[in-house]
């Protein structure tokens, strides 16, 4: 009797076996089919952009041969440096672009021609002979930078075989450019441009340094306001505050604050600190304070789920010695807590870097060519940037713009990085 | 019950001081009626003690964990408590040097001296008196931090050094005395949460012996380490009680026969019995005390 229920007790698992087997390989497959679907979503995301984005990081030199005439930069024989600055030097590239071709005739055919150079061959050449005057009466062979669309046809990014109405660059200059590629005349260089200049209307001139100085700035100020204010409000919710009605609300109205949708930070930038305080507009600084009202939320929330997550041993360890509720705190708790508070920190920040919204509200969105010198120069921020970029239409700035994604998502990473190794080094000791 | 914490805020302070002698209250004296129900048996009382307790009760919120405890902890004597778990061991050992005022809904009444001075008092530092009654938990909980710097720490924060050289010399004395320094002399730059669990527990000691206190409270101190480690750990409060008096929460009887002069047994929250520690393992007089020391209970 005993012997036939055991055996059918074993019968009946191994029926009910067999199901939960399948139903667990089942779920792993949903999970991996899930983790999959991620992962190719934001391979496609990555690829396209790395693809867009990496010819911006090249640029393309024409090689010209310069006639450095006197009379044809309509100065003296020892010209001083003003006459020098005041030189006619994009006369001396059309001549030397006609030099190289000399069937070109036409008006029209000519500005096509010119167009090959991007114009800032004029100043190159400007600060060459400023540098050494005895260029003057000398012929030289110099790299000039490419016009983007020259440029663009270089890269290969020009499809010659569309009908010529539809392309920037026409048939003549594409045999142009093929002419002085054949004779080893152009050269693909780093393009440092992008790096060092600030925007452009030229796509082949802009570059992000003006915004990279902006979001620093920026991020700076909000560095500045939101960890202390942040990491100080945590403490206090966390170790000295009482717990009752008020402090309850407190915590309610933070948590809801991370929560609010960030241009209602830019609308409250712009009221307050704008309008009402008259805090310069465009500013880093008003961007950093509006951006840090955001990230505060965030760095509290962060902080106070580090602290509470240190050992309640520590504290009766350092209490049972006589310290101080706030010796205990900073010598002990703190400690501890605090790659929990880098870490949330570094995301805010993060998050504060790649915010868009509310600065475009506060005025961030104008054309900056200039690198900011400080927290009230007007100033663009890199992802304000791109957003600029992206509405233009010109094709160089296709490829600036995903370059600038890429930059900024270095940025992106390197931080997380940074959150990541904190972390991880502190958890050893 | 609920009615007891609104009892007048304003004679609180009164009824804290003086239990006894309130009866305005019905509810007091119905509580009173129940705690009459019970009379410690023995000895509780010493002269001329170090520590004394006069009519404890502790809540907790509305429940009341220790329930009229009167015991005196004589000069220099290792006075052991036991009991079965949730009786209020660590709850009264917590009292003597305030560390309940960390709990927020902890409420403390009677009258509790060190050296006939009382530490409620409004105007005790608690700093100070922590200082003087130093405390060694269940759980060894060194700081996170270097061997060194686990010693130094109170005696840092407290100026009890003014050389780097005279801070050496107390760290080193103290982990002498905690029977640690030969193991560790070569890593006192290492950190102390590396030791071994016992260790760990010496290190605490040291630490705790570090700012010179009188008193030292033991909160089963060696209920997270093997027999070894106990035993290193006995003979050493045996050595100490030579400079400090010490309290020493236990749930080994053994211990407790092996290391105090005095035992005391706690049962859901009063104090059945007190008396030398001969006495109550030899010829207990309650028999709640007598069934749990003789593993009939607990
Ligand atoms: N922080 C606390 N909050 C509420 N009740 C507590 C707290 N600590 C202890 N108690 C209660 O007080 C009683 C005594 O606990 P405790 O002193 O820890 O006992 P023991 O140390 O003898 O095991 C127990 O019933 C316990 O539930
Ligand atoms: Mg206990």
């Amino acid at each position: 009797m005993s012997d036939s229920r055991q055996s059918s007790t074993t019968l009946a698992i191994q029926a009910s076996l067999k199901k939960r087997y399948a139903r667990e390989r089942r779920f792993q497959w949903y999970g991996r089919l899930a983790v999959l679907t991620g992962f190719i979503f934001l391979f496609i995301l990555l690829a396209d952009i790395i693809v867009k984005g990496s010819p911006a990081f090249t640029q393309h030199y024409i090689e010209l041969d310069i006639d450095f005439s006197a009379e044809m930069l309509g100065v003296g024989e020892n010209p001083s440096a003003e006459e020098i600055a005041s030189a006619d030097f994009l006369a001396v590239v059309k001549d030397s672009l006609r030099e190289q071709f000399p069937d070109v005739t036409g008006r029209s055919e000519k500005k096509a021609l010119y167009r090959l150079i991007s114009i800032r061959a004029e100043y190159t050449l400007r600060d060459m002979v400023l540098a050494d005057p005895g260029l003057i009466g000398t012929h030289k062979n110099v790299w000039l930078l490419a016009h983007a669309e020259a440029g663009s046809y270089l890269k290969g990014q020009v499809d010659v075989t569309a009908p010529e109405a539809e392309r920037r660059v026409k048939d003549a200059q594409v045999a142009w450019l093929d002419t002085l590629r054949a004779e080893g005349r152009t050269e693909s260089r780093f393009n440092s441009t992008f790096f060092l200049s600030g925007d452009s209307r030229e796509p082949e001139l802009a570059g992000i340094k003006a915004a990279l100085y902006g979001s620093f700035f920026t991020l700076m100020v909000t560095f500045c306001l939101a960890f202390p204010i942040g990491v100080m409000a945590a403490i206090y919710l966390e170790e000295f505050a009482p717990r009752n009605r008020l402090t309850d609300l407190i915590e309610i109205n933070i948590n809801n604050l991370a929560a609010v949708p960030s241009i209602v930070f830019g609308l409250l930038g712009l009221a307050v600190f704008i309008n009402f305080f008259e805090l310069p507009r465009s500013a880093p600084l008003v961007g950093g304070i509006v951006l840090s009202l955001m990230t505060l939320p965030t760095i509290i929330i962060t902080s106070r789920a580090a602290i509470q997550a240190v050992s309640p041993s520590i504290h009766e360890a350092a209490m049972g010695v006589g310290a101080s509720k706030l010796q205990t705190v900073f010598h002990h708790v703190l400690p501890v807590a605090m790659p929990g508070i880098l870490t949330g920190s570094i995301i805010g920040m993060a998050q504060a870097l790649g915010e868009t919204a509310p600065l475009l509200m506060i005025g961030m969105v104008a054309f900056i060519m200039d690198v900011p010198g400080g927290v009230t120069d007007p100033s663009t921020v890199l992802p304000v940037q791109i957003y600029l970029w992206a509405d233009s239409p010109e094709r160089g700035f296709t490829e600036k713009t995903s370059a600038a994604i890429m930059v900024l998502m270095g940025f992106l990473i390197l931080m997380n990085a940074l959150a990541v190794y904190l972390r991880k080094r502190f958890e050893l000791k | 019950m609920s009615a007891t914490t609104a009892v007048n805020e304003n004679t609180r302070s009164m009824m804290e001081r003086n239990v006894s002698m309130d009866k305005t209250s019905a509810l007091e004296m119905e509580r009173q009626a129940d705690m009459e129900a019970y009379k410690t048996i023995g000895s509780p009382l010493v002269k001329d003690a170090k520590m004394s307790a006069r009519n404890v009760n502790v809540f907790y919120g509305d429940k009341q964990a220790i329930l009229d405890v009167s015991l005196d902890i004589g000069r220099n004597e290792v006075l052991a408590m036991i009991g079965p778990s949730g009786c209020g061991k660590s709850t009264f050992l917590r009292t003597l040097n305030r560390m309940n005022d960390i709990i927020p809904i902890c409420r403390v009444q009677g009258d509790i001296t060190l050296d006939g001075e009382d530490i409620y008092k409004s105007n005790q530092d608690t700093v100070m008196l922590r200082a003087r009654v130093g405390m060694v938990f269940q759980k060894p909980n060194p700081f996170p931090k270097s061997i060194y710097e686990n010693v130094a720490y109170g005696p840092r924060i407290h100026g009890l050094a003014h050389s780097k050289a005279e801070m050496d010399e107390i760290v080193e004395n103290s982990l002498r005395r905690a029977s640690l320094f030969d193991e560790v002399k070569d890593q006192l730059d290492k950190p102390g949460t590396g030791l071994s669990g016992g260790q760990q527990q010496r290190l605490c000691i040291a630490r705790a012996i570090a700012v010179s206190p009188e008193v030292i409270l033991m909160d089963e101190p060696c209920s997270a380490l093997d027999p070894i480690a106990t035993a290193r750990i006995e003979e050493l409060i045996d050595d100490l009680k030579e400079k400090y008096t010490i309290a020493i929460v236990t749930h080994s009887m053994q211990q407790a026969a092996r290391v105090s002069q005095r035992t005391a047994y706690f049962h859901l929250g009063k104090l059945i019995e007190v008396g030398s520690t001969k006495d109550i393992f030899t010829i207990p007089q309650h028999q709640l005390t007598e069934n749990y020391i003789t593993g009939r209970f607990g």
